[in-house]
């Protein structure tokens, strides 16, 4: 046990997983309080004592089902069910023969269904919420269609993908919508379609988790818990890259990012209340003292004035780096009350200002998209030119920075070999309180292929990698 | 020690009598907290029963529940303890002439003189307490080191009297509604628990258990509804305190199933920002598309 739980603890630390020594221990002390047979108990006390961060609970998940699937009969803490699902097979089987008449009264066995009656199960199990048959069915469709051979060097996602596209969990969803409609005999109200659609929808999600839980288990049956450890290795919410993100992690990242604005502007709040005192305010301290006779007794400070600077965003919003555009625009604006005035302006080989989409709406979001539709950024071809994009903006807002703002250009600087038009920022900078540069790409990428950077980096106060939230966040924290 | 609770099952069961309905990660911390004598640290969204939590075993437990609300600003006199000024100058004026010097200095700084704060109070109660530190994240970092002392070791030590110890020890509940990162050392020193929204099926057992002689088919649709406008990108969620007022206003309007109208004419009570209600509102007469 002791091997096992130290070898779980190294894999959520590889993870990214802050695990301390205390911890450990606590952890080694509460499994001793609860029975191990109990399966969730057991989750649940690993991660009250070693997860202590909300965000990073979904990493422990995916460790622990790691750890202790395989190795659970060993430990009896194993699923146990075995006998139930086969139980529940023959129960399906029997219905299922008496509703289809004596057609196949003596197959018997689940390997012989065909696919159209395993698709007609699952509906019957998603129909009525049947966890049991879910299950079950997520077993034997992995069997069934994943096609999975012992030693193959392919990724759980190929499994994944092969077993979904068999079973066609989306006509699944309208069939299930049908057959509702149906059973309430003519049309559903909206509201109540609504529902219903969620409902299925959750089921199905379930069902999938189930399918992927499945092909995991075979997985590190295969090849062993510290190898499939590894390559399910996931990046934290805080850590993962804007450009290489999948739609999950985007989603994840969406939802993490409100929390952490609120964070951020707390914390902000709170530097601003505290700040230290000002310097010496000479003449105060005086005039104070001449009430001791001369003596400065009581030196008098000057009331600290933070600074609220003026933001101007300029944001490549081309293909790859719209992502981390579209980020640090939601992040801004979150915390705009932290700026005095802050506007933005999106290219790709035009520049339109889009400060007037985040006027008078609450839902950043909303904005973001209409920013994304509705702004004029295309001049020529839609291909990233960083060159032209500054000309204009130079021409048509360079008056407007002045030197309370500060400017903040967003993207890679692949400029696909158009002219760089540098001096704009050189002159931007001459005019402005501070010039930045963020760019999401890792810092060994930068000036290569047709990234120019450096060229634009050489007139900025500074040129930033950023390319995750963590990133991100302690930027702006010192930009404001 | 004395265990408070013999298993998982036995936690979740009393809750239940208590009208909380804990789920099995709730129950399980709840049940390792007082085998490990360590706090619990709450985490979770607004409104999703936090505070009831150390309410509910305060009451399944029979105990005093000692509050404890953080503010920024809070201080050691206002959480811990405090001396009584005024009395110890009523003492020494009292008795200018008859004691020597150095009896007065003992007597003036001995129990008699101590005002006890929450968290003092707590560990040196006679009767079984739940000490509960709501909102833990608006205090700022350096005021959190107050806390440490006694969340782990259980005992206040005062410069003028030594170092009180817990006669026994107390459930401790903090909650935190993470607007801040709470520092390692006070999460080291608990067990955490984060408290999400609950699932569809728990979130309806709660509305039959909290709103009296609400109908089956009605707890139903209002938890299918809440969980579809959950799923909406809001500002703010529906909690489940919302959840609530929501049950009790179809219960008041005296309807027993809900159609799109009702629901869009009564979002206000779910939902708190005009532009959430707008969404959900246009979410759900569209419904599918």
């Amino acid at each position: 046990m002791l091997d096992l739980l130290s070898g779980f603890v190294q894999e959520l630390r590889n993870a990214g997983l802050p695990v301390s020594l205390t911890e450990n221990l606590d952890a080694m002390e509460a499994v001793r309080h609860i029975p191990l047979e109990d399966r969730d108990a057991f989750k649940y006390a690993l991660g009250a004592t070693m997860v202590k961060n909300s965000a990073h609970w979904r990493s422990f998940e995916t460790v622990f089902e790691v750890y202790f699937s395989m190795r659970g009969p060993e430990y009896k803490i194993g699923e146990g069910t075995e006998d139930e699902l086969e139980q529940m097979w023959r129960e399906m089987q029997e219905q299922l023969e008496q509703q289809q008449g004596e057609g196949k009264g003596s197959s018997g066995g689940m390997d012989s269904l065909t696919p159209e009656e395993i698709a007609q199960m699952l509906m019957k199990a998603l129909m009525n919420g049947d966890q049991g048959l879910m299950r079950a069915l997520a077993k034997q469709s992995v069997q069934r269609f994943a096609g999975m051979e012992p030693g193959r060097p392919v990724g759980g996602t190929y499994y994944l993908y092969r077993t979904l596209r068999n079973l066609d969990l989306d006509n699944m969803l309208q069939k299930l919508m049908e057959a509702s409609r149906q059973e309430v005999g003519g049309e559903l109200t909206a509201l109540e379609e609504r529902l219903e659609k969620d409902e299925y929808e959750s089921r199905i999600d379930q069902f999938k988790k189930e399918i992927e839980a499945e092909i995991r288990r075979r997985l590190v049956a295969d090849r062993g818990a510290e190898a499939m450890a590894k390559t399910l290795r996931k990046p934290l919410p805080e850590d993962v890259e804007f450009m290489h993100a999948s739609r999950d992690e985007m989603q994840a990242l969406k939802k993490s990012l409100y929390p952490l604005t609120r964070k951020l502007a707390a914390r902000l709040a709170r530097k601003r209340r505290h700040g230290r005192k000002g310097p010496l305010d000479f003449r105060n301290t005086v005039r104070h003292s001449l009430s001791y006779g001369g003596t400065p007794a009581e030196p008098k400070f000057k009331q600290p004035r933070p600074s609220k600077p003026e933001l101007m965003v300029v944001a490549d919003i081309s293909g790859s780096v719209a992502a981390f555009a579209r980020f640090t625009l939601m992040l801004v604006y979150a915390i705009q009350g932290q700026f005095s005035k802050v506007r933005s302006f999106v290219f790709i080989d035009g520049i339109d200002e889009v400060t007037e989409f985040f006027k008078g709406t609450d839902d950043i979001s909303e904005a973001i998209h209409r920013v994304n539709t509705e702004a004029d950024v295309v001049w020529v071809d839609g291909h990233s030119d960083y060159g032209h994009a500054f000309e204009v903006f130079w021409d048509k807002y360079g008056k407007d920075v002045g030197p309370k703002t500060t400017v903040l250009f967003l993207g890679d600087a692949r400029n696909n070999y158009h002219a760089s038009q540098a001096w704009v920022i050189k002159e931007v900078r001459a005019k402005a309180r501070r010039v930045y540069w963020l760019n999401p790409e890792p810092k060994s990428y930068w000036n290569t292929g047709d990234s120019i950077v450096g060229e634009y980096a050489t007139h900025t106060d500074g040129a930033y990698e950023c390319r995750n939230l963590r990133q991100l966040e302690a930027f702006v924290e010192k930009l404001a | 020690m004395e265990h408070r609770f013999s298993s998982v099952q036995q936690v979740r069961d009393s809750l239940k009598h208590v009208n909380y309905l804990a789920d099995d990660g709730i129950a399980g911390v709840a049940f390792l907290a007082d085998r490990l004598a360590k706090p619990i640290l709450v985490e979770g969204p607004a409104g999703t029963g936090k505070t009831q939590l150390a309410k509910s075993v305060a009451e399944m437990l029979g105990a005093r529940l000692i509050r404890l609300q953080c503010y920024e600003g809070l201080d050691e006199s206002k959480a811990l303890y405090e001396w009584n000024y005024k009395k110890q100058l009523l003492r020494i004026q009292a008795d200018r002439n008859s004691d020597s010097w150095s009896e007065v200095h003992d007597d003036i700084f001995s129990r008699e003189f101590l005002l006890t704060r929450p968290l003092l109070e707590a560990i040196s109660a006679p009767d079984p307490v739940v000490l509960l530190i709501d909102e833990v994240d608006r205090v700022e970092v350096e005021t959190e080191a107050l806390l440490l002392e006694i969340l782990s070791e259980y005992q206040v030590s005062i410069p003028e009297l030594g170092t009180i110890t817990a006669t026994q020890i107390p459930m401790v509940f903090l909650t935190s509604n993470n607007t801040r990162e709470l520092s390692e050392a006070l999460k080291r020193r608990c067990l955490y628990l984060h408290v999400d929204y609950p699932s569809m099926e728990r979130e309806k057992e709660i509305v039959l258990a909290k709103v009296p002689d609400i109908t089956e088919n009605l707890a139903d649709q209002v938890a299918r509804i809440v969980r579809s406008i959950r799923q909406l990108d809001l500002k703010k969620a529906p909690s489940v305190s919302e959840t609530l007022d929501w049950a009790r206003t179809m219960m008041l309007l005296n309807i027993d199933s809900i159609d799109a109208q009702t629901a869009k004419e009564t979002l206000h009570v779910l939902l708190k920002y005009q532009s959430d209600i707008t969404k959900a509102a246009k979410e759900l007469s569209v419904g599918l598309t």
